[in-house]
């Protein structure tokens, strides 16, 4: 317990320096601390903790994308606040408050707009990269003046920001050719609920995951008029849900060879896909309901973590057998996973014991850990470089 | 003045309520706050004023009875996201959970 307060003590000193370091950002990661409206900033060629910025408010549900030059992290709060944290620095660079609610947001293909997307009121904010100028408001709305909750906002290739629409069952494509006047493309009745959207590494086919309804609805960005079509709409029929106690995300799209892996919704299970022609090729029993089902970058493995009440285990599905093959118990409130960009470490956050873990991939075995308040997302710079994160 | 006694005298009626259905241990209240904001907070947001789920501080749940609010943690809400909690909390748990949402801020009396 002494050990940890001088940590902290230690800790606060290097946040005193205010020299901003000379070094690059392709190792750099930041480390959400929910509770606190703080991140940490690590480093993970050595897995050190570098530096903590403070005062980015509600972070209950954050995420972050980076500039193309991999040096500002975009923090999107709850509370509607984007900040602009500068790595090298340690300091917030600028901050807004855009809403009263927000879910998260993008970066656009040419790194020059930053997307924000809203629970109240309802819509898509435009913002300049640099200046965090409002360029374009775009309110979610259908139906009889409503406004629905926006999710599932992801960037895609042709400088536009796809998203979709949970109140509305709607999935919307903007161009952003003019940052001023978006051009909007709906697509309604696309099923109910959309929970969360991804985008493929290629950046061509968009894919919202339904909690209203079994399957999952994709969009084929080279052929928009083609329309949205249902994939995977037979899993779970017929068979008794159980109480989704936490969302999942899809995030990232765990891709190992012609087979994706999702999240199954209510269900113990981890649905793979066969990419050639999106049709459900298994069903994987794991420990819980799903929250993160994330590939190794080589694709030789799947990590998958598990909603409350069974967030207490980390588990790995080999892609040849499709068999859970290992099983870690890092504590509970494992809330995260991200992989350094080559996938020879993972960093796993455990909300309830206030650390950060670091994984060796290859032997499983726990390499380091890192004091961390309520950790939750962590999010390698690395993702500066990558569409749809 | 008045107003205050019928304020204390409908928390005792409380109380008495509550003392039924036996309240929470001390180390149970500590596991059930911190649910309340870490698991709840998923969806209503960490300081409760709303997310994916609507707001529930005092404010937004003022005129709510106090057995809507049992009914829909215990029993969720069909067709919406909110799950039902009856299947992993005990009702002792779910009356106190209710209370404290009622009540706001921990510690707090509960006003009715």
């Amino acid at each position: 317990m002494k050990r940890w307060w001088l940590l902290l003590v230690l800790f606060s000193g290097a946040l005193l320096a205010d020299d901003c370091a000379l070094r690059g950002t392709g190792d750099l990661a930041i480390v959400i601390e929910r509770a606190d409206g703080a991140v940490q900033i690590v480093e993970t060629t050595h897995n050190t903790a570098i530096a903590r910025v403070e005062g980015l408010g509600d972070l209950s549900h954050a995420s972050v994308v980076y500039s193309r030059d991999g040096r500002y992290a975009y923090v999107f709060g709850r509370d509607g606040g984007l900040s602009k944290v500068d790595l090298l620095c340690a300091r917030v660079e600028k901050r807004v408050i855009q809403s009263g609610n927000s879910i998260g947001g993008a970066i656009s293909q040419d790194g020059r707009l930053i997307a924000v997307s809203n629970y109240t009121p309802g819509g898509v904010k435009v913002f300049d990269a640099d200046s965090l100028e409002l360029l374009a408001d775009i309110p979610a709305t259908w139906g009889n003046g409503l406004r629905s909750k926006v999710i599932g906002l992801v960037d895609a290739p042709g400088r536009r920001f796809v998203f979709s629409l949970w109140d509305a069952g709607e999935i919307w494509v903007a161009d952003m050719q003019d940052p001023r006047h978006p051009r909007i493309t709906r697509f309604r009745d696309i099923g109910r609920n959309p929970y969360d959207g991804l985008i493929t590494p290629d950046g061509r086919y968009y894919i919202a995951g339904l909690f209203g309804e079994d399957g999952m609805a994709q969009l084929d960005l080279w052929h928009p008029e083609r329309g949205v079509r249902r994939i995977l709409d037979h899993y779970g029929r017929g068979e008794k849900k159980l109480p989704v106690y936490k969302m999942p995300h899809l995030e990232g799209w765990a891709v190992a060879g012609d087979r994706a892996f999702v999240p199954a919704v209510g269900l113990h299970a981890v649905l793979v896909i066969d990419l050639r022609d999106w049709r459900e090729l298994a069903r994987i029993p794991v420990h819980g309901q799903p929250v993160f089902v994330e590939a190794r970058p080589d694709g030789r493995e799947v990590w998958v973590n598990f909603a409350f009440p069974n967030n207490e285990k980390v588990q790995i599905i080999d892609v040849e057998t499709l068999k859970v093959t290992h099983t870690l118990e890092p504590g509970k409130g494992v809330l995260h996973m991200e992989f350094e960009p080559r996938g020879e470490e993972v960093w796993i956050s455990v909300r309830d014991r206030d650390r950060v873990q670091v994984y060796d991939t290859a032997t499983h075995r726990l390499l380091r850990e890192l004091p961390a308040r309520k950790p939750s997302g962590i999010f390698m710079a690395a993702r500066a470089h990558r569409i749809g994160l | 003045m008045w107003r205050r006694i019928g304020i204390v005298a409908s928390s005792l009626a409380v109380s008495a309520a509550l003392a039924q259905s036996a309240a929470p241990s001390a180390q149970r209240q500590a596991e059930l706050e911190s649910m309340l904001l870490q698991d709840c907070g998923s969806c209503h947001g960490l300081t409760l004023k709303g997310g994916l789920g609507p707001a529930l501080r005092p404010q937004a749940l003022a005129g709510k009875p106090r057995q809507w609010l049992i009914d829909t943690i215990r029993d969720g809400r069909p067709g919406t996201a909110m799950p039902p909690w009856g299947p992993i909390l005990s009702d002792a748990d779910i009356a106190w959970l209710a209370d404290r949402l009622l009540r706001g801020a921990p510690g707090k009396e509960v006003k009715r």
